[in-house]
């Protein structure tokens, strides 16, 4: 395959950056996009230019680490996260855009990588429960009804990438926030903390820079891991739960 | 544009001060809008019933719970309930809209919508719109400060006189910014009952988006319907 990218290039925090065209031919349809920025970086390396930055990790699509703006959509045209995206997406001869996320709670650090230690702050606001340390308790002790589970594990597959913030209009980080309200809010172990979590959490998002919720839906239609816009809905009443409660 | 960020604690944790409480504010005050427009859009459709019903409709507004209210007393509750309900509808949205202006100052180059219908994208600029028509329609048949086709005492003849194909520019605008109203309705009624945490599962997703989808049509529709008769001088 030959493809032309187009990569977003900004040499660090206060570098106003461009848009750089690069032209690749030994690209096969089986690379993984990240795998297609390996070799542009080996050919940038051989050439003695500086490589493109960006975050990887786990490369299955499991961690949240990578996530780039591919064309206009976030983690690119498939349902999934940068390093599961395959070249087989594409189409040969393709121009293909590159971008960091864009949100001033993410800021750019160097080329394709953001900071998203935000994130970090909101979890760090309430996005935990609080449990003694020790042995662990047996998984059956605490019973919890079939359709919680089932919901609070389907929301604890946020790998907090970043996707929704990226897709949303408004750059509001409100599905992330919603997952792990959720997640822990249906759990007997999310209780105790439910009402303090949720208006922590949204003060912090919303201190961080990131905007307010419009329900358009961009950042469900993003999330690699099929969070639905329920878990924002849910973030929402508890929101509202905790105000009826005097927080 | 913030190089790293370096956020400390906000400086208050309260639930009311959360962009989320400002959008319990929109939903409460544009719920009431919804309700609103849904009962005038009702009243409108008298226009069919006749000069006298309209007209004896339009009366009875005023004298609506006398004689424990007075003259027009009911009629003004409800114009300063939703004189604070624009109040307040406007100033959350403007506040959220500028929040989401700085929560991106670098644009993408390059974006899609993948998701967003045409009334979401619209749902800015469109409630611009209709706070415009909203002041046109004020002072076309409340305040009366604009004649376009001749004053008379009866809201019935004002009505007709109104829509005449000779003035065919008001049915223009009113057409339009029925158009503006569906989509906002569509997505405000949606986004609502999302605020308001309603919409948990996929069900009742879909359910408040059957909902939104049929109080805009019924509500735009019903409230062109009279004008369109008269346009073309059925109701005369």
């Amino acid at each position: 395959m030959k493809i032309t990218l187009k990569v977003w290039r900004q040499s660090g925090p206060k570098d106003s950056g461009g848009l750089a065209t690069y032209e690749l031919d030994d690209i096969t349809e089986d690379m993984s996009f990240l795998e297609v920025l390996d070799v542009l970086n080996e050919g940038l390396i051989t050439s003695g230019e500086e490589p493109v930055a960006f975050d990887s990790d786990c490369r299955e699509g499991i961690c949240g680490m990578c996530g780039l703006m591919i064309n206009g959509s976030a983690h690119g045209p498939e349902v999934t996260t940068t390093c599961q995206l395959h070249m087989r997406s594409f189409s040969d001869g393709e121009t293909i855009t590159v971008e960091p996320w864009r949100a001033d709670a993410f800021p750019v650090l160097k080329d394709l990588v953001v900071d998203r230690s935000a994130f970090d702050r909101i979890i760090q606001a309430g996005g935990f429960i609080s449990v003694n340390t020790g042995a662990a308790p047996d998984a059956h002790a605490v019973p919890v009804p079939k359709e919680n589970a089932d919901k609070a594990f389907a929301s604890a597959a946020c790998i907090g990438c970043g996707a929704c913030v990226a897709a949303c209009p408004n750059a509001s980080g409100m599905l992330f926030m919603g997952a792990k309200v959720t997640h822990l809010g249906l759990l007997p172990q999310g209780q105790p903390e439910r009402d303090a979590r949720v208006v922590k959490m949204v003060n912090q998002h919303d201190h961080e820079g990131f905007g307010g919720c419009t329900n358009i839906g961009e950042c469900a239609a993003a999330c690699p891991k099929e969070i639905p816009m329920d878990v924002i809905s849910q973030l929402n009443k508890d929101l509202r739960t905790a105000m009826q409660h005097g927080r | 544009m913030r190089c790293v960020a370096t956020s400390t604690l906000p400086p208050s944790i309260q639930a009311r001060r959360t962009t989320i409480a400002m959008k319990l504010v929109m939903a409460v005050s544009g719920s009431l809008f919804v309700l609103f427009v849904i009962a005038h859009m009702y009243g409108n459709l008298k226009m069919f019933g006749g000069q006298a019903a309209y007209d004896d409709y339009a009366h009875h507004l005023r004298t609506l719970g006398e004689p424990i209210a007075p003259y027009s007393g009911v009629l003004w509750i409800i114009r300063v309930v939703l004189l604070g309900s624009v109040l307040a509808h406007i100033y959350s949205a403007f506040y959220l809209w500028s929040r989401a202006q700085g929560a991106r100052t670098t644009k993408y180059r390059m974006k899609k919508a993948a998701a967003a219908t045409i009334s979401a994208r619209f749902m800015r600029w469109g409630g611009v719109a209709l706070l415009l028509f909203l002041i046109w329609h004020i002072l076309q048949f409340t305040t009366r400060t604009i004649n376009v086709n001749g004053s008379h005492d009866s809201p019935y003849d004002n009505y007709v006189a109104a829509f005449q194909p000779s003035v065919w520019w008001v049915f223009v605008i009113y057409a339009l910014a029925m158009v503006a109203l569906a989509m906002h309705i569509r997505h405000g009624v949606w986004s609502a009952t999302q605020t308001l945490g309603w919409t948990g599962n996929v069900r009742a997703r879909r359910r408040a988006n059957t909902l939104a989808i049929t109080l805009a049509a019924v509500v735009s529709i019903g409230f062109i319907l009279p004008a369109v008769f008269v346009l073309f001088g059925v109701i005369k």
